[in-house]
C-alpha cells in the first residue's frame, strides 16, 4: 500500500443554474490572455449538447483515453510510445481551432469613428487570429440551454448511444448543466502522452500542471486527454490546463470556481488514495466495473491502520485529519451518491458528480402526481428509463444500476425532509428503503441542501511549517507568464520569449486583508496603473474618474 | 581567404552555435518550443511536415554517413566507391525531394493560410529563407555534379577537411579543389547552424527521446525552492 492524497471535487448537478459564473470568474483568473482566448479551464454545457470542444467525448474520433491492451495492460488510445514518436510531427487526432471554436473581438472604435452618415454604424465582429473580419459560427457555449434545436443535439455522442426513441423522448423532457474542469486524474492520460515529461501529477496532493518550462508544444497531451482539457497556447505554443487553483489551495482557499459558484454546489476535500492500485483498478476488463473499481482504490482515513500507512508516506497529521472530515469522502463513499464523469475513460477522474434529480420530479409533478411522494418518486426514478439511460452514459460507462440507487437516495431524502418540513411525523421506513439511517439521511440533507461553506470546503493548507515556501511556489506558478499585451515583453524568439519578468503578483492573504480593509491599503500606488480587477472601491485611484470640478 | 572561409569561419559558427544553444536554453527556456501552428490548419500540414521531417532526418543521416565515417572504413566492408556512389545518390534525391517537396509545402501554407501567416514572425522568415538556401543548395550541388558532370566524390576532400575541424588541425588546402557549389551549400550551411539557436529550430535539440523509457506518469514534489524567483540575467545559470 502506497498512500497518496488527492485534492478532489464533486458537484451537486441538482443546484447548478447554469448561470456560467465560474466559467467567467475562471477565465478571468488564469485565461484572459492572448493565445488562449479560445481556452475555458471551467466551461459549463448543457446536457444534451455538443460539448466544448464539439463531440469530445466521441473517442473514437478524438482517440482520448487509454485502452486495455490485449495482456491486460493499459496503453494511451492514440497510440504508445513508438506510435506516438512517429506522429510527432502532425498530430492526426488533434482538434483544430474550428472544433473549439475562432475566437473574435468588435471592431468597437468604429462606433466612435465612423463618419457621420445615413446608417448608423456598427462594430463588426474581428477574428482574434488573423485581425480580419470574421463570421461568427459558432463559440464556447454556442448549444447554450438546448440552443440549436435538434439539428445540433442529433450529434451529442452520448446521446447517439441511446436508442432513437428514447434520444427523441428525452429531447423533450430535460436538460441539465454539466460545469466540468479538469479531472486531475488519478491515471493521468494527457501526462502518459506528454513526450517532453512537462505534464506531471504532484505528489502531495495529485494536482495535475505543465511545467511551462519543459513544454515544448508537441500537443499530444491534447489528444491523450479524453476530457480535452488541456489547451495549447497558440501564442507561446506551449500545453495549458485548469491548475485547481493551486495557489489558493496551498492556503486553504477553495478554488475560484468554487468559491464564486452562486449554486453553492461545489465541494472540495481529500482524498486519501492507493497509488500502487491505481494501474490495476484502471484496467479491469469490463468498464461498467471501472466506478466500483475506482471506488476499491480509495482509503479509508477512520481505518487506523490506512492513518498509519499515510503517516509513514510523510501525509501530515492535520491532512489526515482533513481527510477525515473530507465531504468528497462522504459524497463518494459514505453517502455513495457521487459518480465520476465516463470512468470508462480509464483515467479514474477526480471531479465526481451527483446526477440530477430536479427533471424528474418536474416531469412527475406536470403528470399531476405528487412530485416529492417517495412512491411517485422511487417509480419515477425507474419508470423514466430516459434519463437513466443518458446519466449512465455520462457517470457509469452505461450501466444504470448505480445512477438509480443515486437518484433514490436523493428522492429518498426529498421526501423524507418535505415530511419534517410539512412538520409531520418523520418516516424512518423511508432511509430505510434506500439503505440509510435517519441521522445519516439528515447529515446529507445538511452537506447537500445546507451546504455550509466550511462544510463545503474542506482544505488543509499545504503543510504549516512549509506555509511561507509553498505560498512562494504559488506566486511563481507554471502559467505565471502573463500573455496579456502589456504584460511581457516580446523578446526575439517570438512571443512570450525572454526570462519572464516576475509579476507582482499579491499574495492571497494581501488579497485577504484588503477585503476586509477599511482603508485605501496603498496611499503610495496613485501614480501607478489602476487594477481595476483589485480596486475593491474603496478610495479614488488617480486615473480611474474625471478629476472633481470642485477641487 | 582560404584560412578565413574553411578555418576560422566554421570555428566561428561552431562556437556561436553551441554558446548560443547554451545561452538560449538558459534565457529563454520558456520560449524553447516547436511553436506549433496546427491548431490554425490541419490539412496541409498532415502531409507536409511529415514529409519535410521525415525527410530532413533522412538527409542527415546521409549527411552523417558521408561525412563522418571515412572512406577507407566503407571500403574495407567491402563498399566500393561505385556501390556507394549510387546509393548515396539515389537515397539522397529521394531523401532531398521529400524535404523539398514537404517544404515547399510548408512554406506555401505558411503564407496563404491567414492565421499562420499572422503568426509568422521576422526570425521565422528569415529562418526560413537561410534554411531553404541550405537545402536548394545542396540538391543543386548533388544533381549539378551528378547530371551534368559524371560525379563527384566528396569523401575524398570534403569530408576530411569537415573531420580535420572536429580534431583540432584543420586543413584548409583540402578544399581549395572542391566545385563552387558545394563550397557553398558548406558556407550557406555553418551560416544556418550560426542562425539556429536563435530561431524556433532549437526545438529539434529537445527531441524527446527520454519518452520510450520513462513510466507514462510523472510524479513531481513541490519545487524546494524558497523565495519569489529573482530576476536573473541569462549568464548566471539555472536557480538552484
Amino acid at each position: 500500500m502506497r498512500v497518496m492524497a488527492q485534492t478532489a471535487m464533486v458537484m451537486n448537478l441538482d443546484k447548478c443554474i447554469g448561470c456560467h459564473t465560474c466559467s467567467v470568474t475562471c477565465k478571468q483568473a488564469w485565461t484572459n490572455r492572448s493565445g488562449v482566448e479560445y481556452v475555458w479551464f471551467n466551461n459549463v454545457e448543457s446536457r444534451p449538447g455538443l460539448g466544448y470542444p464539439r463531440t469530445y467525448q466521441d473517442q473514437e474520433k478524438w482517440q482520448g483515453g487509454w485502452v486495455r491492451t490485449r495482456t491486460g495492460g493499459l496503453k494511451p488510445r492514440s497510440g504508445g510510445r513508438i506510435k506516438k514518436m512517429f506522429s510527432i510531427f502532425a498530430n492526426p487526432k488533434m482538434p483544430s481551432m474550428q472544433d473549439y471554436y475562432e475566437p473574435w473581438t468588435y471592431d468597437y472604435e468604429h462606433l466612435l469613428t465612423a463618419p457621420a452618415g445615413e446608417d448608423l454604424p456598427v462594430a463588426r465582429p474581428k477574428s482574434l487570429l488573423t485581425g480580419r473580419d470574421t463570421k461568427v459560427t459558432w463559440s464556447a457555449n454556442w448549444d447554450d440551454s438546448l440552443g440549436g434545436g435538434n439539428e445540433v443535439l442529433q450529434a451529442d455522442p452520448i446521446l447517439q448511444q441511446v436508442s432513437d426513441q428514447v434520444r427523441q423522448e428525452y429531447e423533450k423532457a430535460f436538460l441539465f448543466f454539466l460545469p466540468r474542469i479538469c479531472e486531475h486524474c488519478l491515471n493521468p492520460a494527457c501526462a502518459a502522452s506528454c513526450p517532453s515529461g512537462a505534464i506531471y501529477k504532484r505528489a502531495e496532493d495529485g494536482i495535475v500542471l505543465v511545467d511551462q518550462d519543459r513544454c515544448r508544444g508537441w500537443r499530444m497531451c491534447v489528444t491523450g486527454c479524453p476530457y480535452k482539457k488541456v489547451y495549447f497556447n497558440h501564442r507561446t505554443g506551449k500545453a495549458e490546463k485548469c491548475t485547481f487553483c493551486f495557489p489558493r489551495i496551498e492556503i486553504g482557499q477553495p478554488t475560484i470556481c468554487s468559491e464564486t459558484c452562486v449554486g453553492r454546489l461545489r465541494y472540495i476535500g481529500l482524498m486519501l488514495y492507493d497509488a500502487d492500485a491505481v494501474s490495476l483498478y484502471a484496467s479491469v476488463d469490463d468498464p461498467k466495473d471501472l466506478y466500483q473499481a475506482q471506488r476499491e482504490v480509495f482509503l479509508d482515513p477512520h481505518d487506523p491502520a490506512v492513518a498509519a500507512e499515510a503517516r509513514k508516506a510523510g501525509i501530515p497529521e492535520d491532512w489526515i485529519d482533513a481527510a477525515r472530515r473530507s465531504p468528497v469522502w462522504d459524497l463518494i463513499m459514505k453517502y455513495e451518491v457521487a459518480l465520476p464523469l465516463h470512468p470508462e475513460y480509464r483515467t479514474m477522474p477526480m471531479v465526481w458528480y451527483i446526477p440530477p434529480l430536479s427533471p424528474v420530479v418536474d416531469v412527475l409533478r406536470d403528470t399531476g402526481h405528487d412530485g416529492e411522494e417517495l412512491g411517485n418518486l422511487f417509480g419515477a426514478v425507474d419508470a423514466l428509463r430516459i434519463p437513466l439511460d443518458y446519466l449512465a452514459g455520462l457517470f457509469t460507462a452505461g450501466d444504470t444500476a448505480p445512477v438509480r440507487s443515486v437518484l433514490n437516495r436523493l428522492a429518498a431524502m426529498r421526501s423524507y425532509q418535505r415530511r419534517i418540513n410539512l412538520g409531520e411525523k418523520p418516516d424512518d421506513a423511508i432511509p430505510a428503503a434506500v439503505g440509510m439511517t435517519a441521522d445519516e439521511i439528515n447529515a446529507m440533507y445538511r452537506l447537500l441542501a445546507i451546504a455550509k461553506y466550511e462544510d463545503r470546503y474542506v482544505i488543509p493548507a499545504a503543510h504549516a511549517e512549509d506555509a511561507h515556501r509553498l505560498e512562494a511556489v504559488g506566486a511563481e506558478c507554471s502559467l505565471e507568464y502573463e500573455g496579456g499585451p502589456g504584460m511581457y515583453q516580446t523578446g526575439p524568439f517570438g512571443e512570450a520569449s525572454g526570462t519572464p519578468v516576475p509579476v507582482q503578483v499579491e499574495t492571497f492573504h494581501m488579497l485577504r486583508e484588503r477585503q476586509t480593509a477599511d482603508e485605501f491599503t496603498d496611499p503610495g500606488d496613485e501614480p501607478r496603473r489602476v487594477n481595476l480587477l483589485n480596486w475593491d472601491g474603496k478610495g479614488r485611484p488617480e486615473g480611474l474618474f474625471p478629476p472633481r470640478s470642485d477641487t | 581567404m582560404n584560412t578565413f572561409l574553411w578555418v576560422i569561419y566554421p570555428y566561428l559558427t561552431l562556437v556561436v552555435l553551441i554558446g548560443g544553444t547554451v545561452w538560449r536554453y538558459r534565457y529563454d527556456k520558456f520560449g524553447w518550443t516547436t511553436r506549433s501552428s496546427q491548431l490554425y490548419e490541419t490539412t496541409i500540414l498532415r502531409w507536409g511536415s511529415p514529409m519535410f521531417h521525415f525527410g530532413v532526418l533522412m538527409v542527415l543521416i546521409g549527411h552523417i554517413v558521408g561525412l563522418l565515417i571515412p572512406k577507407t572504413w566503407t571500403e574495407a566492408v567491402g563498399l566500393t566507391e561505385h556501390a556507394y556512389h549510387l546509393t548515396a545518390v539515389f537515397v539522397g534525391t529521394v531523401a532531398g525531394l521529400c524535404t523539398l517537396i514537404g517544404m515547399a509545402l510548408l512554406i506555401a501554407r505558411r503564407r496563404l493560410t491567414g492565421p499562420v501567416f499572422a503568426a509568422t514572425t521576422k526570425n521565422d522568415k528569415a529562418m526560413y529563407v537561410v534554411l531553404a538556401a541550405v537545402i536548394i543548395l545542396g540538391l543543386w550541388a548533388t544533381v549539378r555534379a551528378n547530371i551534368a558532370g559524371s560525379g563527384y566524390d566528396y569523401r575524398e576532400t570534403v569530408s576530411p577537411w569537415l573531420r580535420s575541424l572536429f580534431v583540432l588541425q584543420p586543413d584548409a588546402a583540402l578544399m581549395t579543389a572542391v566545385p563552387a557549389s558545394f563550397k557553398i551549400h558548406v558556407i550557406a550551411a555553418f551560416a544556418l547552424f550560426a542562425f539556429w539557436p536563435f530561431t524556433r529550430l532549437v526545438h529539434a535539440f529537445s527531441a524527446p527521446v527520454g519518452y520510450l523509457t520513462r513510466p507514462y506518469v510523472v510524479y513531481r514534489y513541490r519545487d524546494p525552492r524558497g523565495g519569489l524567483r529573482p530576476h536573473r540575467p541569462g549568464w548566471e545559470g539555472p536557480a538552484r
